[in-house]
């Protein structure tokens, strides 16, 4: 255990009647890039909130380090965070902004404008210091607010959406460099996000949370080919759902019964299911082709052009269901019946009700 | 189509200028008036371009010590007004939705409930505490100052209050928050973070409870007690009769509004071609015209040009002209008193009596009109005429007041004619007397039941 650590034992937080964070239990590694991933109101901004000091858990306890944080404000915690809409101080110069911690600590002016300097230095932003706020562009403004963060010599960042006011070229590049910086300065990262991409890029693990609960936590990889609940599968990425009942289980391989014909898929989560459980057997859009001897068969019904990728709408026998194809070739005009298949290795059944591992 | 809008144009023209005439001739009228010398504020006829009136205004020591207490009752009710007031607005922006209309209710009130409302619920409030706490009257309960101060708060400090809610909302939340997390504690995050924003609003919250105090007039004349404020020294001063040196304080304030205009002008001007780009615009495009319109250079060349007039103003000598002007009403008075003199003579028949305010010499625009009271009354009937209608007589109401004797049948006749020089009459025309009405009304008193004045 470091003082980088983060530990959320049993954290419950309500406000009123209405549960925001549900018996959260995680413990975030020192130097870890972490993210928590759901749509907005399912609690991962609260929990945020809660890490950083600006609400106290109703339930449970925050670790950092080891140490309770109950009662422990937010200025007196060894976090800092980066606010979705940077919360920059408009009034100062780009400087000061950044040796605001060290001006609140007392440090001397000179030695508040050295760090400064070198920080800037960190963000390749080097000279900059004496501009106003309003002066730098959303990307500029977006390094600064880490600066600040940095120049509290936290041991961990928390960052709120920080990317979400960006445009989506800015936004992939500062992927990147929040990595890089993570990478250089080793700090423990958390971070909040709605935006999957951004997750599954930059994270080491991903928490992904829905109407308050932690549905699943793990490495951004076993979290898009391995979801354990149905919701994990849905939000992470595109996927095509198709109802069904088992008809067979051998280890982890599960026939279920499908309107499309038997089809067969892994039990997400290492579940064993009983003969007629109702089930969901979700593959990736990308996952299927069109393959002359295919496991079953659907109707065109459209295909839209995205550039890279052509995204065809099938349906399949009342079930739609959607393709992701590279290249070219001729477009599939709507009503043509084509034959599908895919890797079932890589594909999930998930109980119907929704219950989680 | 081109007549209607010619006729359009010509009715909006002329709608703009009756407009600016309606706002500003006044203000220039009065202004005006300070300059003449004549002792009733009026710009027809014109007799002498002089500053006496400032002298007279200045060298008022009620009104100046009014002025006194009204600075010291600013200070107070702006230093307990503002913080109060920010407060007031802070408590309004974190209270939960549901009180806040509320808590919006009760600060507001004060606002709406009428100045003598307040000003008598302050003293008799603090009179009863005063009195249930056995204090006298020269204590703080009865002190005109503190009264004044803590009555002006009672509503100033909503007007501040308004002004900071409004400048709370565009405050951002998050950047006390985000002071907070990088490790500043409250008070250094108040300090630092809002009260720099909330810096314009402290200044106009400022401004506007000064002027406010300042102007207060219903409240104050309660609360002032036995004492004075300028603007209760300034309204029992209209209340006896008004003189141009009220239009040398009108013309004194109206300088100092129009410096702090142009600099406030000049200020926000330079603040939006900064925030554009220093190349934008003409004037602020190279060094010297940044610096000619830089708001301290505007502020110090109008202080310069203000000090500039004061120091010509006081230097001014309008001694020898005021002197003709007297010399030409002695000369028509001593006409008129020929005239009358003479007519005395042809009527032998009635007892002769110079009136003491018609003796030669008297340079007083009135003494003529009001010495003639007296000769005037019933056994002379053919007196007042000329004397009322008497050309070069300047004072409008000299006319008017000298007019009321001959009208009032009780006015006896010989009462001034009989007391020769110590009469009222004489001691309200003597030379070197400003007011215009210290002749009118010390006229009045020999036929006194009679005329109100």
């Amino acid at each position: 255990m470091t003082t980088r650590d983060v530990r959320l034992d049993h954290v419950t937080i309500r406000f009123g009647a209405h549960i925001a964070v549900d018996n959260a239990l995680l413990t975030i590694e020192g130097g870890e890039f972490f993210s928590f991933l759901g749509p907005s109101g399912c609690g991962k901004t609260t929990l945020l909130r809660c890490v950083s000091g600006f609400i106290e858990p109703t339930e449970g306890r925050v670790l950092i380090g080891g140490k309770d944080m109950a009662r422990v404000g937010p200025n007196k915690r060894p976090t800092a965070l980066i606010f979705q809409n940077l919360a920059l101080f408009p009034l100062m110069s780009v400087a000061d902004n950044i040796a605001f911690p060290l001006e609140v600590r007392g440090v001397g002016r000179k030695e508040r404008r050295r760090r400064a300097d070198e920080l800037l230095e960190l963000i390749a932003l080097p000279g900059l210091g004496d501009k106003k706020v309003y002066e730098l562009s959303g990307g500029q403004r977006q390094r600064v607010a880490i600066a600040r963060a940095l120049a509290v010599e936290p041991d961990i960042l928390l960052l709120d959406e920080p990317l979400s006011a960006l445009d989506l070229k800015l936004r992939q590049h500062m992927r990147t460099e929040l990595r890089a910086i993570q990478k250089q300065v080793g700090l423990t990262f958390i971070y909040i996000t709605h935006d999957q991409g951004e997750a599954l890029t930059m994270s080491d693990r991903v928490a992904v949370m829905n109407a308050g609960v932690i549905e699943q936590i793990d490495d951004p990889v076993t979290i898009y080919e391995r979801p354990k609940t149905p919701f994990v599968a849905g939000f992470v990425g595109e996927t095509n759902t198709i109802a069904g009942k088992v008809m067979s289980q051998s280890g982890l391989d599960v026939v279920l019964d499908t309107p499309l014909g038997p089809l067969s898929g892994m039990a997400g989560g290492g579940r064993h299911f009983s003969v007629g459980d109702a089930c969901l057997l979700f593959v990736r859009p990308e996952q299927l082709s069109v393959q002359a001897a295919g496991a079953f068969s659907a109707t065109v019904v459209k295909e839209e052009f995205e550039g890279n990728l052509r995204h065809v709408f099938l349906d399949g026998a009342g079930t739609p269901l959607r393709l992701s194809r590279v290249g070219g070739g001729a477009p599939l005009a709507p009503g043509t019946s084509i034959a599908l298949s895919y890797d079932h290795t890589r594909s999930t059944v998930l109980p119907a009700s929704g219950a989680r591992a | 189509m081109s007549t209607g809008n010619a006729t359009g144009r010509v009715f909006s023209v002329g709608y703009t200028l009756l407009f600016f005439a309606f706002l500003f001739g006044p203000l220039l009228i009065m202004s005006a008036t300070a300059f003449n010398s004549s002792s009733f504020p009026r710009i027809t006829p014109w007799e002498c371009f002089t500053t006496d009136w400032f002298g007279v205004l200045i060298s008022n020591t009620r009104l100046m010590q009014g002025l006194v207490t009204s600075i010291i009752i600013g200070v107070g009710v702006v230093a307990i007004s503002v913080p109060l007031g920010l407060a007031g607005a802070l408590a309004l922006a974190e209270i939960t939705p549901s009180l806040r209309s509320a808590l919006y209710t009760v600060l507001i009130t004060p606002v709406l409930i009428p100045g003598v409302v307040l000003g008598i619920s302050t003293i008799v409030f603090w009179g009863d505490l005063g009195r249930s706490l056995g204090g006298g009257f020269s204590t703080l309960f009865f002190n005109g100052i503190f009264l004044t101060v803590i009555g002006q708060v009672t509503f100033i400090a909503a007007y501040a209050m308004l002004i900071f809610s409004a400048r709370l909302q565009r405050f951002d939340p998050t950047l006390t928050e985000a002071a907070l997390d990088l490790g500043a504690t409250p008070g250094q995050a108040f300090r630092k973070i809002l009260l720099p924003f909330l810096r314009p609003a402290i200044g106009s919250a400022a401004f506007l409870t000064l002027l406010a105090s300042f102007e207060n007039y219903n409240t104050t004349v309660f609360t002032i007690l036995a004492d004075n404020t300028f603007t209760t020294a300034l309204a029992s001063k209209v209340r006896y009769g008004t003189d141009p040196s009220l239009s040398a304080l009108a013309v004194i304030i109206i300088a100092v509004t129009l410096i702090g205009a142009i600099v406030h002008e000049a200020y926000t001007r330079r603040g939006e071609a900064l925030v554009a780009g220093p190349a934008k615009s003409g004037l602020y495009a190279n060094r010297l015209g940044r610096l000619a319109v830089h708001p301290l250079t505007v502020f110090a060349l109008l202080v310069g040009l203000a000090g500039f007039a004061v120091y010509g103003g006081m230097h001014h000598e309008s001694g020898a002209c005021q002197g003709r002007i007297m010399e030409g009403k002695r000369a028509e008075q001593e006409r008129l008193i020929e005239e009358q003199q003479r007519r005395m003579k042809e009527n032998a028949a009635r007892p002769q009596a110079p009136a003491a305010g018609s003796a030669p010499g008297n340079p007083s625009p009135f003494g003529g009109a009001f010495g003639n009271v007296g000769p005037a009354a019933p056994p002379a009937p053919a007196a007042p005429a000329p004397s009322g209608s008497a050309p070069g007589n300047p004072s409008p109401f000299g006319g008017a007041f000298g007019n009321v004797g001959p009208a009032t049948p009780s006015v006896p006749a010989a009462p001034p004619a009989s007391m020769p020089p110590a009469g009222p009459a004489s001691s309200g025309s003597a030379p070197g007397n400003p007011s215009p009405f210290g002749g009118a009304f010390g006229n009045v008193a020999p036929g006194a039941p009679a005329p109100p004045p």
